[in-house]
């Protein structure tokens, strides 16, 4: 079963810290990583860019429409993501719960639906 | 339908009943899917109903539902092979059929599911509705009578829940040892939601509440046998033993409302106390304390009065302090209240319900202002008690209880 771990947080948060916090930071986040990867669940993962990096794009009357910034203005951003493949929902949560982005922001648990033929 | 086979038909749906739960627990827990296991089912219960009286019930009536309710799914994964899983599918089923052969007695997988009805991912307020309805295959009009709901919303909220569970693979399993106390918790809460509800229909006359009184009670006994070793499990069946023993007592022979401190013990019954205090006894043992054990203590203490003739008031104040520290409910704290006020004079009590006063909460709370009429009054504070049970009177549904309130508010004046 896959699922996909959305990890939301302030943005602005990670800019008030200190080089050492920040080095701390992405250091969790790489034992974080590993340990998925030792346990072979790991599918994916990716940090992503700034909302201020965001555009988005949709389609109104035929028309072709593109905007400066994210879908929705939230306090919390996404931030990153891990698309990982465990038994169950439980599992899922476990991983969830050791995500460095649970002390200080909030992952989303999302299962993948998935499509066949 | 006639006399002669109204007694087969009855004996064909009990023996349904009695399974219902376990073979739903057993092929959600295999097809992980709830909605799925009880439309099989029912299906399947159809068939029996319609078979059985005729031609008389079978050996192994749990082992013929369930060959029913396997072809029945079967049919439905090839209705729908292009959408789902259906390969997957298929190996459970095949996987099904071979532990129907090699294990002729059905494992009990209720614990399970009710773990997985009352998991942290299921909104807390269906955890009780979804339990009945899976484990005691109560239909969602009846769950909703029960809880007071359209039956539309609460059908809807069913769905969404079992499609939740489907959807998002929550496990079917009892936790693990680290994570069994809090979870516990969950499907305890549920059970007592279930019972509670029974519970506020005092008279009994809707008999679908009354029914909800006991499937509670059916529940806890359930959770104890298949988990003996946790007291909170003991404690919770002990506290609605307890409630259950002195509920023919909360109404006189006229239907009036009777309050604890009025009840006649000689009302109550012996026999749901003493398994009560056998099984808290039990479970105080264990030396792990909670708040249903603690609750099951406070009713234990208030029918001593069937040997002393008088409540143990001062063991009540200690133990709602505990409770209060464990739960920190406003409800607690007004019990604790009433208590204090029995064991110490009303003016201890009425100090105690007023550090309560600024929470919002209580407001429009029916007890909080029944307790403050009562206190105030035995403190000889008429205008300010006869305010009170006014707030109290406008705030109550249970027409007895209201006119109980009524008659104490007129005696006010009358000393």
């Amino acid at each position: 079963m896959k699922y996909l771990l959305m990890i939301y947080a302030e943005e602005a948060g990670w800019n008030t810290l200190t080089p050492e916090q920040k080095a701390q930071g992405l250091a969790a986040y790489n034992a974080y990583t590993e340990a998925l990867n030792a346990a072979g669940v790991r599918l994916g993962s990716n940090r992503l860019r700034d909302v201020g990096t965001a555009t988005s794009v949709r389609i109104v009357n035929g028309e072709t429409k593109v905007l400066d910034g994210p879908y929705a203005e939230a306090k919390e951003q996404l931030g990153g993501y891990y698309l990982i493949d465990v038994p169950d929902l439980d599992n899922a949560l476990s991983w969830a719960a050791r995500c460095p982005g649970a002390a200080y922001g909030t992952i989303e648990v999302r299962p993948i639906w998935e499509m066949y033929e | 339908m006639t006399e002669q086979n109204r007694r087969p038909h009855e004996t064909a749906e009990a023996v349904a009943r009695r399974s219902y739960g376990k073979l739903v627990a057993f092929l959600a827990a295999r097809i992980r899917d709830v909605a799925g296991a009880e439309d099989a089912l029912s299906d399947a219960f159809a068939a029996a109903l319609a078979a059985w009286p005729e031609h008389g019930i079978p050996d192994k009536p749990e082992a013929w539902l369930l060959t029913v309710a396997r072809r029945k799914m079967l049919d439905g994964v090839k209705r729908r092979r292009t959408v789902e899983k259906a390969e997957d599918h298929l190996q459970l089923l095949a996987e099904l059929a071979e532990t129907e052969i090699e294990t002729p007695v059905i494992p009990d997988n209720r614990l399970s599911l009710m773990f997985t009805c009352a998991h942290p991912a299921i909104e807390p307020g269906i955890r009780a509705p979804l339990i009945l309805q899976t484990i005691l295959g109560f239909d969602a009009a009846a769950i909703a009578s029960a809880f007071l709901v359209s039956p539309a919303t609460m059908g809807q909220r069913l769905v969404r829940a079992k499609a939740k569970i489907r959807e998002a693979s929550i496990p079917f399993r009892v936790p693990d040892e680290d994570e069994l106390p809090e979870r516990l918790d969950a499907v305890l809460a549920a059970i007592y939601a279930t019972f509670s509800e029974g519970w506020l229909d005092p008279a009994g006359t809707e008999s679908r509440r009354r029914n909800l009184a006991e499937e509670g009670l059916w529940l806890g006994r359930l959770t104890v046998s298949l988990l003996p070793e946790e007291p909170e499990a003991l404690g919770l069946l002990a506290l609605m033993l307890h409630a259950e023993a002195r509920r023919a007592a909360r109404r006189d022979a006229a239907g009036r409302y009777v309050p604890l401190a009025e009840q006649n013990p000689d009302a109550w019954d012996n026999g749901m106390i003493d398994a009560a205090e056998a099984l808290l006894f039990q479970a105080s043992a264990m030396g792990r304390f909670g708040r249903y054990q603690l609750e099951a203590a406070i009713q234990s203490a208030h029918v001593v009065r069937r040997m002393t003739g008088r409540a143990d008031w001062e063991a009540i104040v200690q133990l709602y302090d505990a409770l209060a520290a464990v739960t920190g409910s406003p409800v607690v704290a007004i019990n604790r209240a009433v208590a204090l006020a029995e064991a110490r004079g009303p003016t201890n009590g009425i100090a105690a319900l007023d550090t309560l006063a600024d929470d919002a909460r209580l407001a429009d709370y029916q007890p909080y202002w029944a307790a403050r009429a009562d206190l105030l009054a035995r403190a000889g504070h008429v205008p300010a008690a006869d305010e009170a049970y006014e707030r109290a009177i406008g705030l109550e549904a249970d027409p007895a209880v209201r006119d109980f309130l009524m008659a104490k508010r007129a005696a006010l004046t009358r000393h």
